[in-house]
């Protein structure tokens, strides 16, 4: 077991590697610190001395990857390369173009995204599941069918016009809940309650179909077909057999994408004023601060290999058969 | 007569999409599948409506120099809509009004100032009395929505005698009424876009029924050619890799799993900033600002790609896992039969449904992705009409007041009726090619 994680452990190494290599190459190579400068202070009327002090407050005068002008470590150690990608190894983020500290700002921004973010998932999942159960049961009736089309309309409607709309509807016109903002002490949840709410509406027409599909090739296996044969009401059959059986293939699914909910919604958290890392990134990206989208980027790359490790985990700690090394 | 890049890529999407459907032709086993499709009233249905999408796409698609200097690149769509096209008021408008949203100081006649909306300049021009309004509305409706049913079923009619329609046992019936009611619908938006602006203007003038269509190229050019990019790609890495096994295998797993560890938002939103800086800096290469924004979209497509074939790839690289085991391919590869016609004579036929169902899907999801993509502002050019920009303007109109609804509206209904027929259309497309995740 231990060896098999560690054989894992090694073989997601090289992508976090990859992935810093790849941002190093798009962010410095491809776009020189000078292009970064330009565009930050406004392209055409810059004076050269204003890019070189503009970079120079940054860090980002050094030379790519070899400083010829150093003695010892440092020729390695001073160049943009060390100080940009391989500190961010260490989780060492730096400041940002605006000059704050990234890594104090991530500390702080991760809470809100993800009170946002875990109950949208969890209570979403629950519904789904618990929808996709319902129309598992009703198979090939009209409740199946009338369920079936209602998911197809929901997932061809953007979910930008769920959350215009619901804005509009229900906090606007109806003032059920407030447009948008945070308080981080007071009353959080009147806050995360509208867009907790669409998030799970949304989300509910790919998920019940997905989930669905998962069910289904569970009920359709020999045992459920025994239990349905031996006496066994509908009912018991879904939720002794069906629904335990189909959780594994649910629950590593699930485990994958947890990590991932600490990087918050993009789109929602900017809608509703809500301060994640979400709207820290998009706000990143409108004022094109390089040095956050970066850092954003290698931190979703951690997460996704950290959900593949513990994906693999509850893969092997579920199934024996993976434990045991039968392929 | 002027060809913008991406009016080449809609072309070749179109004569590829023909010619797929003409080697279906030759195919028995897949023209039985596809009947199976088409015995569907809802298949049936979906593709009327799409055809109907794909058809404004193209018309979109034809661009013409003109000597106008304020409209210097017109296409055959902008043509044939007429005032529709041109009927460019100052600012905003509601949908068949005949006065501005915004109001204007004037002197009356006798002499008082007043601030009050001012009469449209091209909507309700035919009316002698503001007062005629709904009876003009209810009247030009009648006559524009008769004229297009009468003519679409006068077509209905004359092909009906057409002996491909009775003797297949197609559900024509359902496509018959699908593109009567079409039409009507649609020789009613254009009657009366004549004499209003039936979805309204937008902030500069602009008339949204008009912006509504033009995003029709933009949303299709974004989901098609990027399927079109991802596919040999997807199908040659996942293939490969599955086959092959060993060290292939490893290379491309490491590949779309460092490409999947990236944030989807975030790669993209970096390679779009870059190609803004570098669009912003080589501003001068471009003539007018309709080819930069041209080059632009196909950037987006390119930069969507370039993340979007994994997903099919790790579906291709597990079935052809599971295929070269079988009897056929290791007889086959006994006998010494070349990787390549393995590959080709064994292994892709029985993949072909996997990669259908793939892009179907993938169409459906890029098009609802561009609006993302534009509401971040990593999307197409601003001053490209499309959905997604649509709908970011949208955000500031519905703080207004009184409420601007209509750009939200035409956005919607031109994406949710795309998307939908799209996502009906591959629902069937899975259910008789891949029977088993349907249940």
């Amino acid at each position: 077991m231990i060896q098999y994680i560690l054989r894992r452990l090694l073989w997601l190494f090289p992508i976090l590697l990859m992935v810093n290599l790849l941002t190093f190459i798009l962010f410095f190579v491809v776009n020189s610190p000078d292009d970064m400068a330009r565009a930050q202070l406004g392209n055409k009327y810059v004076t050269d001395a204003a890019l070189t002090a503009w970079k120079a407050a940054r860090g980002y005068d050094l030379p790519l990857l070899w400083n010829t002008n150093a003695v010892g470590w440092d020729v390695l150690t001073q160049t943009i390369f060390w100080q940009k990608s391989v500190q961010l190894m260490v989780f060492d983020f730096g400041v940002s173009d605006a000059g704050r500290a990234i890594g104090a700002d991530l500390a702080q921004r991760a809470w809100p995204s993800l009170w946002l973010a875990l109950p949208s998932f969890m209570i979403g999942l629950c519904v789904n599941i618990a929808l996709a159960l319902l129309l598992v049961m009703f198979r090939g009736q009209w409740l199946d069918k009338l369920g079936l089309v209602l998911t197809i309309v929901i997932m061809s409607i953007s979910g930008l016009f769920f959350i215009i709309g619901g804005q509009y509807v229900l906090a606007k016109l109806w003032h059920w809940f407030p447009i948008s903002g945070y308080e981080p002490d007071g009353d959080v949840w009147r806050f995360l309650l509208l867009p907790i709410i669409l998030g799970v509406i949304a989300g509910v027409g790919s998920g019940v179909r997905w989930y669905r599909s998962i069910l289904l090739e569970e009920a359709d296996k020999d045992f459920a077909r025994t239990a349905r044969a031996k006496g066994l009401s509908l009912w018991q059959v879904m939720h002794r057999h069906v629904l335990p059986n189909g959780l594994l293939p649910i629950l590593t699914g699930v485990v994958a994408v947890l990590p991932l909910l600490f990087m918050g919604s993009l789109i929602m958290e900017s809608f509703f004023g809500i301060p994640g890392l979400g709207s820290y990134t998009i706000d990143a990206i409108n004022s094109q601060d390089f040095a956050i989208v970066r850092a954003m980027v290698y931190l979703g790359a951690v997460l996704y290999v950290f959900g593949l490790i513990i994906t693999d985990i509850t893969y092997a700690w579920a199934d024996p058969r993976v434990r045991f090394g039968d392929k | 007569m002027l060809l913008l890049w991406s009016d080449i890529v809609v072309w070749l999407l179109v004569t590829s999409l023909l010619y797929f459907f003409w080697r279906l032709k030759q195919d028995t086993l897949l023209r039985e599948r596809w009947q199976l499709v088409a015995q569907s009233r809802i298949a049936m249905a979906s593709t009327i409506v799409l055809l109907a999408f794909v058809l404004i796409a193209l018309a979109d698609s034809l661009h013409f120099r003109t000597n106008d200097p304020y409209r210097p690149v017109v296409s055959a769509l902008d043509m044939s809509l007429g005032n529709i096209a041109t009927g460019q008021e100052k600012s905003y408008s509601a949908p068949f009004a005949i006065e501005s949203l915004w109001q204007e100081t004037r002197q009356t006649d006798d002499g008082r100032v007043i601030r009050a909306p001012v009469p449209l300049q091209h909507a309700g021009k035919q009316l002698d009395n503001p007062n005629d309004l709904s009876r003009d509305l209810w009247q030009r409706s009648l006559t524009f929505l008769s004229i297009g049913i009468i003519l679409a079923s006068l077509i209905v009619w004359m092909l009906s005698h057409l002996s491909v329609f009775s003797q297949t046992a197609l559900p024509w019936k359902s496509a018959a009424i699908t593109f009567i009611v079409l039409c009507g619908f649609l020789v009613w938006l254009w009657g009366m876009g004549q004499s209003y602006h039936v979805l309204g203007t937008g902030k500069v003038g602009e008339d949204v029924l008009y912006a509504s269509l033009k995003g029709v190229r933009t949303g299709i050019l974004i989901g098609g050619l990027t399927t079109l990019l991802t596919l040999p790609f997807a199908v040659v890495m996942g293939i490969v890799a599955g086959y092959f096994k060993g060290w292939v295998d490893d290379v491309v797993q490491y590949l779309y799993t460092t490409l999947n560890a990236v944030p989807g938002v975030l790669l993209i939103a970096s390679a779009m900033l870059l190609a803004q800086l570098y669009l912003a800096q080589h501003a001068d290469v471009f003539a007018s600002e309709q080819e930069r924004a041209d080059v632009r979209l196909l950037l987006v497509c390119l930069v969507l790609g370039l993340t979007g074939w994994t997903g099919l790839a790790r579906i291709l690289r597990a079935e052809s896992l599971k295929l070269r085991e079988m009897e056929y391919v290791k007889a086959a590869s006994a006998f010494g039969v070349s990787h390549v016609r393995i590959i080709g004579r064994h292994l892709l036929p029985n993949l072909g449904h996997l990669v259908l169902i793939s892009a179907v899907l993938d169409f459906s999801g890029l098009v609802l992705a561009e609006a993302v993509l534009s509401y971040v502002g990593i999307g197409v050019d601003p001053t490209m009409p499309s959905w997604g920009n649509m709908i970011n303007l949208a955000r500031q109109e519905l703080n207004r007041e009184p409420v601007v609804w209509w750009n939200l509206l035409g956005a919607f209904v031109g994406m949710f009726t795309l998307v939908l027929s799209v996502n009906l259309l591959a629902d069937r497309v899975q259910h008789v090619f891949n029977p088993r995740a349907q249940g």
